[in-house]
């Protein structure tokens, strides 16, 4: 603990935890590539927004870097063949997610051929106008790659409409175990450099911050190398501590600025991008290569050889930790499969589940980094309001959840909650509170909807009464009418007979 | 698919824990009393060590009798907690060192079961348990209560041996005058209501001395105010508790002091006689600081922690009790609710009231 740090955590001026942050030795592995599988199972849906509708059909051949979903609606992103193959099937298959619900899903036979389509690429793609660029990004599928998976273009294009000051690049990877970021700094820093100078010229910002958290001096060294000559890229160390990869947190400790509440960064002139999204974009305009492959770090107490794998959007996990070395006693003692970090990642039923674009980690945890333990009564410490790097009220929160006072627990931030999960790390008495968080998040948005469908349905009784109604007295009106039609008809027929 | 994803509960993240636990903590409190507790055993000797064996003991029993009758299972599990033991430790920490052997037990019924289970268990209680029973000891039982024996360190000829020890404690006999003593605060109090001012009292020959290593009389566990204090340091240091409530308690009562006393010595304790008599020292750093009793946050911590500290100096002064810290921190307890109601830290993006930040209108160029 720094002098600096000291002094904070003696001041109580210390949000977030500083978890252990296992990063070494797979951070210090050098990168392994993965031979394309047999099979790529490629999801639909693999990012925030639409899914992508398959432009493909059953037995069609297709080559590496081929559009075989597009994108579908204002926010969505395409999804592209990571191989040369055949499509054998538009089925569905496990999502990687931990309720193992099934996710529509088009599934290539890979040839082995591995041969490219025809790119599109650019040589100086600073004389592209920013809309350009914008669509090649966008048409690359190309989505921010630290876990949200937000497609990029739909951020650059907002952004440059915003006018934009500030591009801040998140180098941050607080999560523990994941190194994937790290490695790419280390490897491929010229490149990142590259692509966040493309990304200032599309989005019209001046100056682009890179934060990078101090444990990983490798990465901090290779990327001031990279960014050397350029003035408006600059390289910024932040301390190491969860979560400071996260958006609001890592803007206000480079810019010192605060995201409002019901604002985005870009209300304050400022974007925030992934650094492996920085070097994904540069390859989709300077080579028009779509996002096919990605870094996902393989770690935890099971792994037997924990590393970086540049793995085929698509694989299932199980190919890529048995490409990775494979589980120590083939799995004895596993405790927990999860995709991602352990503070934000999810837990996956099994390893069938295939890496999409926002996939930074696949972890094997035993029982001694699980610890699964029944959770004790709270004790009021406070050690979650320390730790809630947001200002909430943890405890309270999950007190009001408990007795479905979700109103109350909004009025205490549940939804400036960003489920960030450093309350439950802390909490000595194991309550799961982000679970606690998550299900109010979800009660509340199935009230919404139910609201929406009441409302709809009231809506369209009411319609229904009216038209009803209005038919009723149409009706009326005209048999009435059809009954003054008649009379006169047989007033005039009379008047007739009797003239 | 295979069986597990049928089975396999869905767990929210996080996946991993830091580690600390209740027990961790409760234990962590307790090596920071150890010190004075070693210190008070040798300072008055084997009764002393019964009626701290004893409340502890009466505590636990309870605590294990109070979940049995609400037909919880987890019994073996809650005692191991730590929070008990921890009470009841506290609680005889306040008791003056030869008490008889019922106040311990009676001190740890209303400690445990109207203290604490009465409210719902660990976690729900409004009151610090272990001053709800000094409180209802000593306005119950205010000779017992009340009466303070002249260090008598272990290895000195007069101090009971282990069998006399016994006695003293079970019998609960009469005190020999030639043991019995008055704590500063209570003869202060006396001298002063009989029209004496300090400044004659303290400087008469039957003064109790006030010693910084703590060999007076006063309550087991309260004498060595330096000893708390190292406790109370190593708290800080494990993150246990942060500096908030102690520096307030302690401000809290040391303000007011110094005022008082540079306007009117012959009527105003001195800040250090106020600091380091009686429970000044072990309420600010364990007492005080009870996580279940106490704000959630910082600035709420610091007005609770003025508050006990200058209510505290206010009884002293001008209270019918000579020491005021027990009522003090009763009555800042039932403040807590409605502190922490009022001062709730700023959510980040939003304003003190709740209030979204404004949303700037023209971004700097």
């Amino acid at each position: 603990m720094g002098f600096m740090q000291l002094f904070k955590h003696i001041l109580g001026d210390d949000w977030g935890v500083h978890p252990d942050d296992h990063k070494r030795p797979a951070a210090d592995q050098p990168v392994r590539v993965m031979p394309v599988p047999a099979k790529l199972y490629l999801p639909l849906q693999q990012h925030l927004g639409g899914a992508a509708r398959p432009v493909v059909l059953v037995g069609q051949r297709v080559r590496k870097g081929e559009l075989i979903a597009e994108a579908q609606g204002m926010v969505s992103a395409p999804v592209h063949a990571p191989s040369s193959g055949t499509i054998t099937a538009v089925t569905e298959i496990t999502a990687p997610h931990p309720s193992g619900l099934t996710l529509m899903a088009i599934i290539l036979e890979t040839d082995g051929a591995d041969e490219w389509c025809e790119l599109q690429g650019c040589d100086d793609p600073f004389l592209l106008d920013p809309a350009e660029i914008g669509k090649r990004v966008a048409a690359a599928g190309v989505v921010g790659l630290g876990g949200a998976a937000f497609p990029s273009a739909v951020k650059l294009i907002g952004a440059s409409r915003a006018k934009v000051t500030t591009l801040v690049m998140n180098g941050g990877e607080c999560e523990p175990y994941l190194s994937c970021d790290d490695r790419l700094m280390r490897d491929a820093a010229t490149g990142i450099v590259d692509g966040i100078r493309i990304m200032l010229h599309t989005t019209g910002a001046a100056i682009a911050l890179v934060g990078i958290e101090d444990n990983k001096p490798e990465a901090i060294a290779a990327m001031q190398a990279a960014a050397a000559g350029f003035d408006n890229v600059q390289i910024r160390p932040v301390p190491a501590r969860y979560p400071m990869g996260s958006e609001k947190q890592l803007i206000q400790v480079l810019t010192g600025i605060e995201v409002p509440a019901d604002g985005r960064p870009a209300d304050i002139g400022v974007i925030v991008h992934n650094v492996g999204t920085a070097l994904a974009l540069r390859a989709a305009v300077r080579e028009g290569k779509p996002l096919i492959s990605r870094l996902v770090t393989v770690n935890g107490n099971c792994a037997s050889q924990p590393g970086n794998i540049e793995v085929r959007v698509g694989t299932l996990a199980e190919e890529v930790i048995a490409f990775a070395g494979g589980l120590k006693g083939d799995g004895l003692g596993l405790a927990r499969r999860v995709m991602g970090g352990p503070m934000m990642g999810m837990q996956i039923p099994h390893w069938r589940v295939p890496v999409v674009k926002g996939t930074s980690g696949i972890l094997a945890f035993d029982t001694v980094e699980v610890s699964e333990q029944e959770p004790n009564p709270c004790i009021r410490c406070g050690s979650c309001i320390k730790a809630c790097p947001m200002g909430l009220l943890p405890l309270e929160m999950s007190a009001r959840i408990r007795n479905e006072a979700y109103t109350e627990a909004i009025g205490l931030g549940l939804k400036d909650c960003i489920a960030c999960g450093c309350c439950a790390y802390v909490c000595p008495s194991k309550i799961p509170l982000v679970q606690y968080f998550v299900h109010a998040k979800g009660e509340l948005s199935a009230q919404d909807r139910a609201k929406l469908r009441n409302d709809a349905t009231k809506k369209m009784a009411l319609q229904r009464q009216d038209r009803l109604e209005r038919e009723a007295r149409e009706k009326v009106e005209a048999a009435a009418k059809r009954k003054a039609e008649r009379a006169a008809a047989a007033a005039l027929a009379a008047q007739t007979t009797a003239g | 698919m295979n069986a597990t994803s049928l089975t396999a509960q869905p767990i929210a993240s996080p996946h991993a824990h830091g580690g600390n636990s209740v027990s961790r903590t409760m234990f962590r409190v307790q090596i920071a009393l150890v010190p004075a507790t070693l210190y008070g055993f040798w300072l008055f000797g084997w009764p002393s060590f019964f009626l701290w064996l004893l409340t502890i003991l009466s505590c636990l029993g309870f605590e294990a009798l109070a979940l049995k009758m609400m037909g919880i299972t987890r019994i073996r599990r809650t005692l191991l907690d730590g929070s008990a033991l921890l009470t009841g430790w506290l609680l005889a920490m306040t008791l003056p060192p030869w008490a008889p052997w019922w106040v311990a037990v009676v001190g740890g019924f209303i400690a445990i079961v109207v203290g604490k289970q009465v409210f719902g268990g660990v976690g729900q209680n409004v009151f610090n348990p272990a001053m709800v029973a000094r409180v209802a000891l000593l306005v119950s039982f205010p000779v017992p209560l009340t009466q303070w024996v002249y260090p008598l360190p272990l290895t000195s000829l007069a101090a009971p041996d282990f069998i006399d020890g016994l006695r003293i404690f079970l019998t609960s006999l009469p005190q020999p005058d030639a043991m019995a003593s008055a704590s500063l605060l209570g003869y202060t109090k006396t001298e002063l209501s009989r029209g004496i001012d300090l400044l004659q009292s303290l400087a008469g020959e039957h003064a109790p001395v006030l010693s910084w290593i703590g060999a007076r009389s006063g309550s087991f566990g309260e004498s060595a105010s330096l000893l708390i204090l190292g406790g109370g340091l190593y708290m800080l240091a494990c993150g246990i508790i942060t500096w908030h409530t102690p520096v307030a308690v302690l401000a809290g009562i040391a303000i007011p002091a110094a005022i008082g006393h540079a306007v009117d010595p012959t009527h105003y304790l001195s800040v250090s006689a106020h600091i380091l008599s009686g429970a000044v020292m072990l309420g600010a750093f364990f007492i005080a600081t009870d996580y279940v009793t106490s704000p959630n946050t910082t600035t709420g911590q610091i007005i609770f922690g003025i508050g006990i500290g200058f209510l505290t100096w206010v009884i002293r002064t001008w209270g019918g009790y000579p020491e005021g810290m027990a009522f003090a921190v009763l009555l800042m307890n039932a403040l807590t609710p409605v502190i922490d109601r009022f001062i709730k830290p700023r959510i980040l993006g939003r304003d003190r009231k709740g209030k979204p930040l404004d949303i700037p209108e023209s971004k700097g160029a």
